[in-house]
């Protein structure tokens, strides 16, 4: 309540400085301007095919990102040589923004599909692999030895019981990973702009035309499809979880 | 069931047990005491199979199942499957499994929670739990690692009486691992004391008083308890004084004062 007040408001504020021309409209249009615009871009349909080439793209990342980074984090989790040395890269990588990964996808790629998927993929990866990993090393050890005791060998100790206990750690990867893949992919579509085109396009696209209304509408498209993505999906998901095993969302 | 010879170093190449012969007939119950680090818990895990001792050879029993200090319940599942479980990992069909589950429930009167899951239940209802765990198995040699430890007096007591029952009426071995010697003795047919650095063990005593007994009233129980106490008490100050070396003096007689804290070593 509080908070759509505070939203109401800044929308209000924003229509009164429009109103009152403190910045020229080329710089700051209204509200009104920018849902036309926004409007425009669904009439002609551009709006609707660049969410869909931008949903498939960071779906197919962000899949392939979930596969690999749950498990190479296992295997990390579970192999002392491998966290000592693969660990340490993964670690480390993290921290590189995933943008940096562009040049690099370039060269090796061209400018094509497959440079944005790796920029993507490489976003999300770490951020699955290691949640994923500490996900298994916090688990407690009695969890083991009551299912080595209860008769889990192989298969069954993974399938049975390692990988329903990470499921609370999993969540919590599934989400950073989206929020990672999602950064990645606008990033990535930005400095692409011979492709087919996504939201990030569009985006450049305003800011070519000068196209300010464009240039808001879309800011405000992609920060509401990473938040709904965000709210609808991986936090429900997330209590779900861990109402189940027993915990709270800190 | 039995250990001979049995000794156990940990990777790290501490000597955990050292010339462990230990013999479990059918249907007895065993407590293992001793201070900490003496090795109890180990032993089990050998006794259970659930380690290979790197020393000697163990018989173990043929469906032998463990209750750990804490339940170790999985909380995606509810008590009836987390009981479930280990006939799950054996491929015995759903029906079945539950109708198992549901016995076992029953005999740790449990059966109303079956639905409920491990965080909604207080402690003493997860080591019943978990106890119900063991018992689906149908298991030959029943082992209980400090099971109790972690639950409050009275709990304790009532948890006590309940597994003494379901021995005697199930006919079972069954080893209890515990730092009480009061619990030991209230409960089992034999008191194996051990002593720490290396594990090892140093009395072996039958006790013959009937059930239900009170330690505190029974005169066989009582010699026994202080005995045995003496002993404990002994070898708890003869590892203190090597753990602490120095800065370890007996305070004036050390004995006495572990006798006024009870059994609670």
């Amino acid at each position: 309540m509080l908070r759509g007040g505070f939203y109401c408001l800044l929308v209000g504020l924003w229509w009164l400085a429009t109103a009152r021309r403190v910045w020229p409209p080329y710089l700051l249009p209204s509200p009104k301007e920018v849902a036309v615009s926004l409007g425009e871009a669904l009439r002609d349909g551009s709006l609707l095919s660049a969410l869909g080439t931008s949903a498939a793209r960071v779906g197919v990342g962000y899949g392939l990102a979930l596969v690999v980074g749950t498990v190479v984090g296992l295997l990390l989790a579970r192999s002392r040589p491998l966290d000592a040395t693969l660990g340490s890269v993964v670690t480390g990588l993290q921290s590189l923004p995933s943008i940096c990964w562009f040049p690099l996808a370039l060269l090796w790629f061209g400018l094509n599909e497959r440079a944005v998927l790796f920029v993507v993929v490489m976003g999300a990866l770490f951020a699955v692999i290691l949640e994923v990993r500490s996900g298994v090393r916090n688990l407690p050890p009695l969890w083991l030895r009551a299912a080595q005791m209860l008769g889990a060998r192989g298969p069954q100790l993974w399938f049975k019981v390692l990988l329903p206990a990470i499921l609370p750690a999993f969540a919590s990867g599934m989400r950073q990973g989206w929020a990672f893949a999602w950064r990645s992919l606008m990033a990535a579509e930005l400095l692409s702009q011979s492709l087919r085109r996504g939201v990030g396009h569009l985006l450049a696209n305003g800011r070519d035309l000068n196209d300010m209304a464009l240039v808001l509408g879309m800011m405000g498209v992609i920060l509401a499809l990473g938040l709904l993505v965000d709210a609808l999906l991986f936090r429900p998901l997330e209590r779900l979880i861990l109402r189940r095993w027993g915990g709270t969302l800190a | 069931m039995r250990a001979q010879g049995v000794g156990h170093r940990y990777p790290g190449g501490t000597l955990a047990l050292e010339g462990i012969d230990l013999a479990i007939p059918n249907g007895e119950f065993v407590a293992l005491i001793g201070p900490s680090g003496c090795g109890k818990s180990t032993l089990l895990s050998l006794l259970a199979g659930l380690e290979t001792p790197t020393e000697g050879s163990i018989v173990s029993a043929q469906r032998p199942a463990v209750v750990f200090q804490e339940a170790a319940l999985y909380p995606w599942k509810n008590v009836l499957d987390n009981v479930a479980f280990g006939l799950e990992l054996r491929g015995v069909s759903k029906a079945e499994r539950q109708a198992r589950a549901t016995a076992a429930l029953k005999k740790v009167h449990l059966s109303r929670f079956a639905q409920a899951f491990p965080h909604e239940l207080s402690g003493g209802m997860r080591q019943r739990a978990a106890i119900a765990r063991a018992l689906v198995l149908e298991p030959d040699a029943l082992f209980l690692d400090e099971p109790f430890a972690a639950l409050d007096a009275q709990t304790r007591t009532l948890l006590q009486a309940e597994l003494l029952t379901l021995w005697q009426r199930e006919k079972m071995r069954v080893v209890l691992v515990t730092h009480s010697l009061d619990e030991a003795l209230a409960m089992a047919d034999r008191v194996v004391l051990m002593a720490a650095q290396p594990g090892r063990i140093l009395e072996d005593v039958r006790v013959d008083a009937p059930r239900p007994r009170d330690p505190r009233t029974s005169p066989v129980l009582l010699a026994l308890h202080e005995r045995l106490l003496a002993r404990l008490s002994q070898e708890v100050a003869r590892v203190a004084a090597v753990e602490y070396d120095t800065d370890w003096s007996a305070p004036a007689p050390a004995q006495e004062l572990l006798e006024e804290a009870g059994s609670g070593i």
